[in-house]
């Protein structure tokens, strides 16, 4: 078996910081000194078994645009060019905008967002993102009261992307939220991970991520965010509008005709590792539950 | 010479199983282990109910009567892999949580599929012998044309668990359908013939 670098399977930057990382812990756990080491030590390797290796998040992906198989997304898109790379934001907005890829780095600051990823085939991984609120980039276009969803909507390259080149999806790849699911902090514009660029597989330069639905609401590679009045239909809808919804949201108690939406695999974990029960929300129930109140979640799945 | 080829092929049936056995132990399954070994099984599965419908189509196209010397043999490479492929999913996958299995194989159609092709694979399992088939007579060859049905079904089971149909369960629905069609052919001439 190949050996990952312990440098490759730790955050970067709690790496880095190691040493006041366990200063800091070190300060909360007491001032018995021998037992305050062994719990730093316990603190420090819990924490680094809660992310999904870098291996793991950066060859085992769905972007079906690069091929259908896990693998696929990784080897295909190695000579993917993003750069120059500009994104439109329209539709019903104040000012419509083209801005380029350099100009959203340079005007907005990524953060480390460590977020769950669920997806409707029934794993999670926990990834270190690396970004920053959607509705940040949304204010630079002033959104009308006519805007009621954002369409996301990827790039169309069947040159360099295979897997555009067979009618799998209706390309380009399309996705959508209601505003104020767009509005919500938690909804992410993700610019890297593990504290690096954003690598190809992973929907580089730029992708949305939205911690509390199933992993394909989370358009990659994005050229046009557009601000519509109207509920879009996103690729998924229209391939099979019986089992994906437009709300997508992780939801344990709607069953999918294929996949176990009661449990879910832990990407990394062993052969003999159970199923872990899958939370409402994906776990973040307490941030958003509240977009949702008096909705039939099962209606609007 | 053909002394070799039986014993040849049953070691050569045997290789995707020595795979798995090997990357269970070398921790070689990849990011999710479970899958990866219920993935491989299934499609070894489908590959073995091929190969066995394979047999009737080449003895007719190259007029040797060999092939069907292999037939039973693969037959029950069909039912060892989907054996192992419903362990996988019952004991390592579901930890015999009977209750969501259960639920599993009446809500999803694709489980319901595959579950009773695995079903139609025991009689035919049971009656494969040399000695069955003189007891059961001209019965032991329809009980065994089975292996059409379960042919199809272990081909929508495919079709049903993927997100898409591009390409593979869409390829070995084809050879299905190809290797079945070839039946339908014989069969005219044969009672054209009779």
């Amino acid at each position: 078996m190949k050996k990952i670098k312990y440098s490759e399977i730790t955050p970067e930057k709690i790496y880095k910081n190691r040493r006041s990382f366990i200063k800091k812990i070190g300060l909360s756990a007491g001032s018995i000194a021998m037992t305050s080491f062994l719990s730093v030590n316990d603190a420090l390797s819990q924490e680094e078994k809660k992310y999904t290796s870098y291996k793991d998040i950066t060859t085992y992906n769905n972007y079906y645009e690069f091929g259908t198989s896990k693998s696929d997304p990784y080897i295909n898109s190695q000579n993917f060019k993003t750069k120059p790379w500009n994104i439109s934001i329209e539709g019903e907005v104040k000012n419509p905008i083209k801005i380029s890829m350099e100009e959203i780095s340079e005007t907005i600051e990524s953060e480390e967002r460590i977020y769950r990823l669920r997806c409707v085939e029934g794993w999670s991984m926990v990834i270190p993102w690396m970004g920053f609120s959607l509705s940040k980039l949304l204010s630079k276009v002033t959104p009308t009261s006519k805007a009621k969803f954002v369409k996301f909507e990827s790039v169309y390259d069947p040159d360099q992307m295979r897997g555009q080149r067979y009618p799998v999806l209706n390309w380009p790849y399309k996705e959508g939220l209601r505003i104020d699911e767009a509005m919500h902090p938690l909804t992410t514009v993700v610019t890297g991970l593990y504290n690096k660029k954003l690598p190809n597989q992973n929907g580089a330069p730029l992708r949305i991520f939205v911690p509390w639905k199933y992993g394909f609401k989370s358009a990659k590679a994005i050229v046009k965010i557009e601000l519509v009045e109207k509920m879009p239909t996103s690729s998924w809808m229209w391939a099979s509008p019986r089992e994906y919804g437009f709300y997508s949201n992780v939801n344990p108690d709607v069953n999918h005709p294929r996949w176990s939406q009661a449990t879910e695999r832990v990407i990394g974990n062993d052969i003999f590792a159970p199923r872990v029960k899958t939370l409402m929300f994906n776990g973040y129930g307490d941030e958003v539950a509240n977009l949702y109140a008096g909705m039939d979640l099962k209606k609007y799945f | 010479m053909n002394k070799f080829l039986k014993p040849g092929i049953f070691i050569l049936s045997l290789i995707p199983f020595l795979v798995i056995i090997s990357k269970i132990y070398f921790n070689q399954l990849g990011p999710e282990p479970v899958k990866e070994i219920t993935h491989h099984t299934g499609e070894w599965t489908l590959i073995f109910i091929c190969l066995t419908l394979a047999m009737s189509p080449l003895k007719r196209f190259t007029n040797l009567v060999i092939w069907i010397k292999f037939r039973r043999m693969l037959g029950l490479f069909v039912f060892f892999y989907a054996t192992i492929h419903l362990i996988t999913y019952v004991v390592i996958d579901y930890r015999l949580d009977w209750q969501q299995i259960f639920n599993d194989v009446l809500k999803k159609k694709y489980i319901f599929i595959g579950f009773s092709a695995w079903l139609l694979l025991i009689p035919l399992a049971i009656t494969s012998s040399q000695k069955m088939a003189k007891l059961l007579r001209h019965n032991w060859k329809k009980l065994h044309r089975l292996i059409y049905i379960i042919a199809i079904f272990g081909s929508l089971h495919y079709i049903w668990l993927s997100k898409t149909i591009f390409f593979k369960p869409l390829i070995f629905m084809l050879i299905v359908l190809v290797l079945l069609a070839l039946r339908i052919k014989i069969k005219k001439r044969e009672t054209n013939y009779g």
